[in-house]
């Protein structure tokens, strides 16, 4: 019996969870007409017609490109400074270096809109205003810092006698750390990557307010839908679906690893 | 290849690791780090190989200073206490990083893979990765890439001691005929007075960050320069006693009467610390000039084949070891045997003034059937 009322609460909680999901998926199989017309918990008449406009208007899908294009340079260029850093901070003692440690992390509890101004007015001086790279470096930000924070500790899991073990056989520092120690902590780097993804996938502040069009996200092009005829409220259901792909992907693949990585590789 | 250092000391911060130190290994020879944990052993074979830099002084291999030169660059080869390996090679690959970084050709690593894996018995499991086999064999595989170097000075920091008693006695002796068969200077790190007698070769005594006496491995058990020498190089600890010398004989703690002949004829007047290693109290009479101590049983402790038995004495604390599984019933009387021949004499200052003639080592039944 009790294993039953468990189960029945959590069915209830995960019913909760999706039902939002759920409306926006049914939103976006129907027609505008049809949504405003009538309630219905499954959509009579299916279409997909607001998937089709999605995927032919380059004006939509260059949003979902641009998002993915920025996000995987943000989370390639947060892996490729966060690792040296990491290991500087799990390895070494130097002046200040716990100091230094905890000052990252306080650049994540600085609100972003402080850094909004000086950002449109540094990035609009340098030419970067409109482009993806723009939108990456911004996110640095905010995914450095993470990232360096993970990975030290997945980095301080593994025994500093390797480290040693490897220049005694004569690796030099490069070749060590690619061939032995990065397939040592490789879960933290997939958890790394996948949070660098996700906060940048849904950052929305910088991302607006340092494109105009070329380099416009999704996030943004999705206000298109409100015009002063009304809301297109099956188009931007379908795009919000859209947007959960990406991220729902990623989940799938660091599924197993994800208690670890928030544990920060502190288990 | 002769290594040594040369007034080296380690400090980090404010705090000393390794106090002014002066060693000298020769070349193809064993060397024993015998000392207690934290006594520096670690830290001075990290010195030796490169690992750290001495704050001060110097490190020579061959009359050439190598201070500073990083380890990378240097011929050694090193097995830690925990079984250190590459987890995500395969332990073929794992022996055969050291010859892949030093450009050995293919054949030529197979061959020596091959061979020093079949010499340590892990040739069946050459495909499998190290997390996937016991401690004795992952500690078999960092041996193995330690040896597979041929480096011409080999470091083992206490090598044996995560294994339980039976690997560890059957990887010392393959260990020991290993050391005999190579040209390289091997320096072996241990806490254990036991493991060094068992692999002979040369002691240097560790302890606070001091080599505190270095020597054969038989002349420093025999003649330990000083009291913390005989209590590192004892196991269990030597007992202790006071003692004054007066008129022709000594008398130790609250009244123990030991005549001055043999190694302690001549001891001026004075008051001396009187050692004498637990093997050497028995609980027969082994010869006429044994001394009798009266007193009671405090504790027997039982430590595998052998029993510790605790005796206090006119409020002094005696520890004799006996052979086999004993029991003692705490408060019996009992009385212990100790020969004067088996006395170790220090000055206040903890000096050695008289050592055991011909080696406490040997037992003391051959002594008085000769």
């Amino acid at each position: 019996m009790r294993v039953r009322k468990r189960t029945l609460g959590l069915v209830l909680y995960l019913v909760l969870l999706l039902l939002p999901i759920y409306w926006m998926l049914n939103m976006s199989l129907r027609t505008n007409a049809n949504i405003l017309g009538e309630f219905a918990i499954i959509p009579t008449e299916l279409t997909l017609a607001n998937y089709a406009r999605i995927f032919t208007d380059p004006a939509w899908y260059s949003g979902y490109i641009n998002s993915i294009v920025y996000v995987s340079m943000n989370t390639a260029i947060s892996l490729l400074t966060a690792l040296p850093a990491a290991y500087a901070f799990s390895r070494y003692r130097f002046l200040g270096d716990k100091h230094m440690f905890f000052w990252l992390l306080t650049n994540r509890m600085a609100p972003p809109a402080v850094f909004l101004l000086p950002f449109f007015q540094l990035y609009s001086t340098f030419g970067l205003i409109d482009t993806h790279i723009a939108v990456a470096i911004s996110h640095l930000l905010f995914n450095v810092p993470l990232a360096v924070w993970i990975l030290e500790g997945f980095m301080s899991g593994v025994p500093r006698e390797i480290d040693e073990m490897a220049y005694i056989d004569g690796y030099s520092y490069p070749r060590f750390f690619l061939t032995v120690f990065v397939p040592l902590i490789r879960t933290g780097i997939g958890v790394t990557a996948f949070f660098c993804f996700m906060f940048s996938w849904v950052e929305l502040l910088f991302a607006r307010t340092l494109t105009t069009t070329n380099a416009k996200p999704i996030a943004a092009v999705m206000t298109r839908t409100v015009s002063a005829s009304g809301l297109d409220w099956g188009l931007l259901a379908a795009a919000g679906i859209l947007t959960i792909v990406p991220g729902a992907l990623v989940i799938w693949f660091v599924r197993n690893y994800m208690a670890k990585g928030f544990a920060l590789g502190r288990v | 290849m002769r290594i040594g250092l040369d007034q080296a000391t380690l400090r980090v911060g404010t705090v000393t690791h390794i106090y002014p130190t002066t060693v000298d290994l020769a070349p193809d020879s064993l060397n024993i780090l015998l000392g207690p944990t934290l006594s520096g052993k670690t830290t001075l074979m990290r010195l030796l190989c490169g690992l750290d830099r001495p704050t001060t002084g110097r490190v020579w291999v061959d009359d050439v200073d190598v201070t500073g030169v990083s380890v990378r660059q240097r011929d050694v080869a090193m097995v830690y206490q925990q079984f250190i390996n590459y987890p995500s090679f395969t332990v073929y690959d794992n022996i055969a990083s050291p010859l892949r970084r030093a450009g050995v050709s293919k054949a030529d690593i197979d061959r020596r893979v091959r061979q020093v894996a079949e010499m340590l018995r892990i040739d069946g499991l050459l495909a499998r990765l190290p997390a996937e086999l016991s401690g004795g064999q992952q500690q078999r595989i960092a041996l193995a890439r330690a040896l597979v170097k041929q480096a011409r000075l080999l470091l083992l920091d206490e090598p044996l001691v995560n294994l339980d008693y039976k690997l560890r006695e059957e990887l010392r002796q393959e260990l020991r005929a290993i050391f005999e068969a190579r040209k390289s200077c091997v320096v072996y790190a241990t806490t254990e007075p036991l493991e060094a007698l068992m692999l002979g070769g040369n002691t240097l005594v560790v302890d606070g960050g001091r080599v505190l006496q270095a020597g054969p491995t038989i002349d420093v058990y025999n003649r330990p320069a000083s009291e913390r020498v005989g209590a590192v190089f004892s196991d269990p600890p030597m007992n202790m006693i006071e003692g004054r010398v007066e008129g022709g004989a000594a008398l130790l703690g609250d009244g123990l009467r030991v005549p001055l002949a043999g190694h302690l004829t001549g001891l001026s007047n004075g008051v001396y610390r009187w050692g004498v290693r637990t093997n050497h109290l028995a609980l027969s009479r082994r010869h006429a000039a044994d001394i009798e101590i009266d007193g009671v049983v405090e504790l027997g402790e039982i430590s595998g084949s052998e029993t510790f038995v605790h005796v206090a004495h006119n409020g002094v604390s005696w520890v004799a070891q006996e052979e086999g599984v004993q029991r003692f019933g705490i408060n019996d009387a009992i009385r212990v045997y100790v020969n004067p021949d088996a006395f170790f004499v220090f000055d206040r200052t903890g000096a050695l003034v008289a050592a055991p003639v011909g080696g406490a080592l040997r037992p003391v039944e051959e002594a008085t059937h000769g």
